[in-house]
């Protein structure tokens, strides 16, 4: 069998996590290359939508990542995205998705080696938990139909 | 003089309650105006039209189809196809045949499932022999046929191509009679509204719901109406901490349920914006509920805010969940159709 590697869609908010990911890089800190970053003004920005739609076309993972509570450079953009991040892991759940799939971490400019533990650590934790259940079910209904 | 040649039309109910159907009749004496312009060719629900009638009839033989329900079987599929090649204009009716409706929350389930409930575990069932439907079988040397049910329930518009929506549970008096315009309209003159049209509002329910709102929205927990000693008729639910699905759904109903003290349940659907209705009022909710004092919550308060909305897929996808991003739920060993 082929050793599985996931596909890992990372949200990042432009100013904390992203110039985190940006200081793993200067910094040379090594992290495995499973994930895909989308930057985005802010953790809140990231719509419900936009995970659901992430599985939909085949992600094994989502990572969101947000500023440090209190330290948000909207005022309070990342305890919206903490309160939508725990309602969509539930109701991932109830879709068959495991919620772990779905993680929120709050991870600084300044935290270049924390970016780097966590993407490796949630990129082990996908590959133990296996390709997306939406991938294994091949299920032809699911890719029709747009309304 | 000779009569100006009449249009046809035809109804017809798939996975449906017959709300639809019955709603239709809401319209009360404008009925006769229908029958003025048009010929009904099919209508199960009322009349005694056989399949194979229509089947003879040429490609865009008939002006107008209006269809209701869900699609969940093969003679639903069959049918909705023979109707599409026939007429000139599909019109979604109702919120099944538009987003699946509430016979597509069995998309929580699969064939086996809806079997073995149907037809086994309801206390009202005695079936010691387990007997569920076949799409074949034969009784003294004859060969009987049904259609084949489905694992997975579908909108209209995922089996043929639709040309207008008429969303509702069921469609708004209202909101038929607009529909009767365009076809009464169309008999006229020919004219038809763009395609993709849907018959309903294109704000949502909110701008038409004559509540009060406060302020700033902010929900602290959440109740179910019977929750509350006593609702307030005049003050918005969500002030009231009640889960109102109207700022994500389509107005146009006349905001019936708000009128009686009772939530939106979002019949009408997504507006126009909205790519996925649940995940848009997940998205409403979230960002309301605990709004105050948010920055000193731990997660464990946040937990249980979460868990404050007991069956999120089914409140959030109550009626669109197989027009939805994920369509369904993932069953293990699921056939697939």
């Amino acid at each position: 069998m082929d050793k599985f590697e996931p596909l890992i869609l990372g949200f990042a908010c432009n100013w904390c996590t992203y110039a985190g990911a940006d200081l793993a890089g200067v910094s040379r800190f090594q992290y495995p290359p499973n994930i895909r970053m989308i930057r985005v003004m802010c953790s809140g920005r990231v719509d419900p939508v936009f995970i659901l739609k992430a599985f939909a076309i085949g992600a094994d993972g989502v990572l969101v990542g947000g500023c440090h509570p209190g330290d948000c450079h909207y005022m309070e953009g990342n305890y919206k995205a903490r309160r939508r991040i725990e309602l969509t892991k539930r109701l991932l759940g109830q879709f068959g998705i495991e919620p772990e799939r779905l993680r929120l971490e709050w991870i600084s400019a300044s935290e270049g080696a924390r970016f780097a533990e966590v993407v490796t650590d949630f990129t082990k934790e996908i590959k133990e938990l296996g390709p997306s259940p939406l991938k294994l079910q091949g299920n032809p209904e699911r890719s029709k139909g747009s309304r | 003089m000779a009569a100006k040649e009449k249009i046809k039309l035809a109804f017809y109910w798939a996975a449906t309650c017959g709300g639809c159907d019955v709603a239709t009749l809401d319209i009360e004496e404008k009925i006769l105006d229908v029958v003025n312009i048009a010929d009904i060719v099919l209508w199960p629900v009322a009349m005694d039209f056989k399949y194979k009638d229509v089947e003879k009839m040429g490609p865009n033989s008939i002006d107008i189809c209006l269809f209701n329900g869900a699609v969940r079987n093969s003679e639903h599929e069959e049918i909705a196809k023979m109707l599409r090649e026939k007429s000139k204009v599909m019109i979604a009716f109702g919120s099944c045949a538009c987003f699946g409706g509430i016979p597509g929350l069995a998309n929580v389930a699969n064939r086996e499932q809806v079997f073995r409930v149907a037809y086994k575990d309801t206390p009202s069932t005695v079936n010691p022999e387990l007997i569920i439907p076949m799409t074949e079988c034969e009784v003294a040397g004859e060969k009987l046929t049904l259609p084949e049910f489905w694992d997975t329930v579908k909108t209209l518009e995922q089996t043929v191509d639709v040309d207008y929506y008429v969303p509702g549970c069921p469609p708004a008096v209202d909101r038929i009679d607009d529909a009767i315009g365009i076809i009464a309209k169309y008999a006229e003159t020919g004219e038809l509204p763009p395609k993709g049209t849907v018959v309903a509002s294109d704000k949502s329910l909110c701008d038409e719901c004559p509540r009060e709102r406060a302020e700033e929205r902010k929900l602290k927990w959440i109740y179910r109406p019977h929750e509350i000693k006593e609702v307030d008729p005049n003050k918005c639910l969500l002030d009231q901490n009640i889960l109102c699905m109207g700022p994500a759904t389509r107005g146009g109903c006349g905001a019936r349920c708000l009128n009686v003290n009772m939530p939106c349940r979002g019949c009408m659907g997504p507006t126009a914006e909205i790519e996925d209705h649940g995940a848009a009022v997940l998205s409403m909710i979230a960002s309301i509920l605990g709004l105050e004092g948010e920055e000193t919550l731990t997660d464990k308060e946040v937990a249980e805010l979460a868990n404050n909305i007991k069956d999120q897929l089914g409140t959030f996808y109550r009626f669109t969940l197989p027009a939805s991003l994920l369509k369904r739920v993932i069953i293990k060993a699921n056939r697939g159709k």
